[in-house]
């Protein structure tokens, strides 16, 4: 354990787990608050709008999340005098906002289709018995629908999670300086391969975090349900 | 538009045949990884619903580091650290040189980590078949690797399958980070091609179709594989 | 020398690792002699002499390139080179980015998400005069001017290294050296 190297490096990789860690947060959050709509809308009842919806989702997670990140990050680098015409140059400029968005798009795929799986998982009786109890259209899907998706979705959920946590480690290729970037850096100029044994101890760290986390909110959201095994 | 056209063309002056030549490299890599990752999988599924614990416990062990960490960390540690492990081992035996390619290193990274997953995979799979089928084995007279064989291996292909399906899409996609370690994928190729032209938009959304077309290929092949597994089931 | 030589790719990030582990015996790829890089490999004595400039968009009309005159720019190099050490060591100011190949680095600068590249003057040059560096030019006088260029071998292979050195003396010292220099760079790079 090279002692210089860790006085060196440490406190920027510490840098970068926050980096990494804001990545992570800010895209699945705003991920899912796109899911929903996109969830509704592949299950709706017009057209047009699950097929732009399923284009959409087979889009992002039919291809990889570095590709998609080249397309946005050179690609929107290409159309610079387009973007600076309708005054948004300041975000695609910035790598870290880059990373950002393409992120967003794409766990808001997965967690879409994650969310309609559920969806459709509850059952019709449920919608059935809230309409006929006289409660309306978005009562009933905030009030009766979604809460017992939720208790579905949430293993799967918390997977895509993970999930992002480790896809983040791209952004590192587009000059970002998240735990990846910050390792790459130290490696280049040490040529000392316990660098990125520190990256792993980190994301190791973050992964099993919030495993343990998700456990516990499991666990407490289905605790009415913990009777011995029957469900009405 | 006919510009975009030329510049996707095969012959000297398109970059149609080195975006070819980079998804062929790309199938190629999933190929071969999969055989290695389902059997490592297996291997470790074994190992994880086993009642002794010197095997439960690395079983556990290997699936938890290698579902924790990020693809590109796995790659470049088995990129970098391989090629030093080698050369290490290769001076205790008298100095022969052994080369890790790019390709070994992709297929050993991505290998492993499918193999974390499909573990998980395998080990529902084991824990869906019921005791009964064991016993009904053993009640026939069939030795224990014989009840593997014929007994729990076609139902467990067939239990299997779903997740597995959903590995190897995934693994497709992964193939894409061996383009930071310079092997001639179809990432690394349309960069090439990006460097040279100045339109990373068209091309690189070319190289997310392609990778589209062969998620959706995979996706029918793997529904046909579905179909015969579930042949002989009773519908109720 | 008289030897035979096959050539390997390799890309940059993993070039010494991979002369460490064997994969290659010399690195003759404009590979710069530094004390870090000396820690872990040995190198010839130099072929030529580098320097390293900052490229910039013309329009923006930078010609102070200390460390203050470009506090606050964002600046751009390819990772693991000595142009990014020089960065990470002196612009403390500005805010760095690393790419993983020299392409990457000057489609950004290109594109505006960087404000100026610090590069060797070789490809920059190169760079600066195709079609798409029309939108560029150096900017302000080169930083490091005796950056020196080696064959970065492995520690223990000294005889290698004697090979070479006698080879590069031999070569300037017939003329050859001057030949293929004036070939292809219109100065001495020596």
């Amino acid at each position: 354990m090279n002692i210089e190297l860790l006085e060196r490096y440490g406190p920027r990789m510490l840098e970068g787990l926050l980096v990494t860690i804001e990545l992570v947060v800010i895209s699945v959050v705003l991920g899912a608050l796109l899911a929903l709509p996109i969830a509704l809308a592949r299950m709706s009842r017009s057209p047009i709008l699950r097929g732009a919806s399923l284009a959409y989702v087979t889009f992002f997670r039919g291809t990889p999340l570095l590709a998609q990140l080249f397309l946005f990050y050179y690609g929107s680098g290409q159309f610079r005098h387009f973007f600076e015409s309708i005054g948004l140059w300041w975000f695609f400029r910035d790598a870290f906002l880059c990373c950002l968005f393409t992120f967003t798009l794409n766990t808001a795929a997965y967690q879409a289709e994650i969310l309609r799986g559920a969806m459709t998982s509850v059952p019709r009786g449920q919608r059935e018995a809230a309409m006929a109890l006289g409660i309306r259209g978005p009562a009933v899907l905030f009030r009766v629908i979604l809460p017992q998706a939720l208790i579905v979705a949430l293993r799967p959920l918390g997977n895509e999670v993970i999930l992002m946590i480790k896809g983040s480690a791209v952004a590192s290729i587009v000059t970002v300086f998240d735990i990846m970037g910050v390792a790459d850096l130290a490696f280049a100029r040490s040529f000392d391969l316990s660098v990125y044994l520190w990256a792993a101890v980190l994301y190791l760290v973050l992964v099993e975090t919030l495993s343990r986390v998700w456990n516990v909110l499991e666990r407490k959201l289905t605790a009415h349900l913990a009777v011995a095994g029957t469900r009405a | 538009m006919g510009e975009a056209l030329g510049l996707l063309g095969f012959g000297p002056d398109g970059w149609g045949d080195e975006l070819a030549a980079g998804a062929w490299l790309t199938i190629r890599l999933a190929l071969a990884t999969l055989p290695f990752g389902l059997a490592v999988g297996f291997l470790a599924a074994l190992a994880r619903n086993s009642p002794r614990r010197w095997l439960r416990t690395p079983g556990n062990a290997f699936t938890t580091i290698f579902r924790g960490l990020p693809e590109l960390l796995t790659l470049l540690l088995v990129y970098f650290g391989g090629q030093t492990l080698f050369t290490r081992i290769a001076g205790l035996f008298g100095g022969a040189q052994i080369e890790v390619s790019a390709f070994v290193a992709g297929l050993v990274a991505l290998g492993l980590v499918f193999s974390a997953y499909a573990s998980e995979v395998f080990l529902g799979a084991l824990r869906g078949i019921s005791r009964g089928q064991h016993e009904a084995g053993y009640a026939l007279g069939l030795r224990p690797f014989t009840v593997l064989r014929l007994v729990v291996l076609p139902q467990l292909i067939r239990l299997a399958l779903p997740g597995l399906a959903n590995l190897w899409l995934v693994l497709l996609k992964d193939t894409s980070l061996v383009s930071v370690i310079a092997l001639n994928d179809l990432v690394r190729e349309t960069s090439v091609a990006v460097h040279a032209t100045k339109e990373p938009f068209l091309f690189y959304l070319v190289a997310c179709l392609i990778y589209l077309a062969m998620s959706i290929v995979s996706s029918v092949g793997i529904m046909r594989i579905e179909r015969w597994s579930e042949r002989g089931v009773r519908r109720s | 020398m008289k030897v035979e030589c096959t050539f390997v790719a390799q890309d940059w990030d993993g070039m010494i690792p991979a002369l460490l582990a064997g994969k290659y015996d010399a690195i003759v790829s404009s590979m710069s002699i530094t004390d870090e890089r000396k820690e872990v490999v040995d190198f010839t004595d130099k072929y030529y002499t580098n320097s390293l400039t900052f490229v910039a968009p013309k329009a923006a009309g930078i010609t102070d390139v200390s460390p203050a005159g470009l506090a606050g720019k964002v600046l751009g190099a390819q990772s693991s080179t000595v142009s990014a050490q020089y960065l990470e060591e002196n612009y403390g100011d500005a805010e760095i980015k690393l790419y993983p190949t020299q392409d990457d680095a000057y489609l950004d600068l290109a594109s505006g998400r960087v404000d100026a590249v610090l590069a060797d003057v070789g490809p920059s040059n190169l760079w600066l005069a195709g079609e798409d560096g029309q939108c560029c030019a150096f900017a302000g006088e080169a930083v490091v001017k005796d950056d020196l260029v080696g064959i970065a071998i492995r520690k223990e292979d000294s005889d290698l290294k004697e090979m070479f050195n006698k080879a590069i003396a031999d070569l300037v010292a017939d003329g050859t050296y001057a030949t293929i220099n004036e070939k292809y760079f219109p100065f001495s790079i020596y």
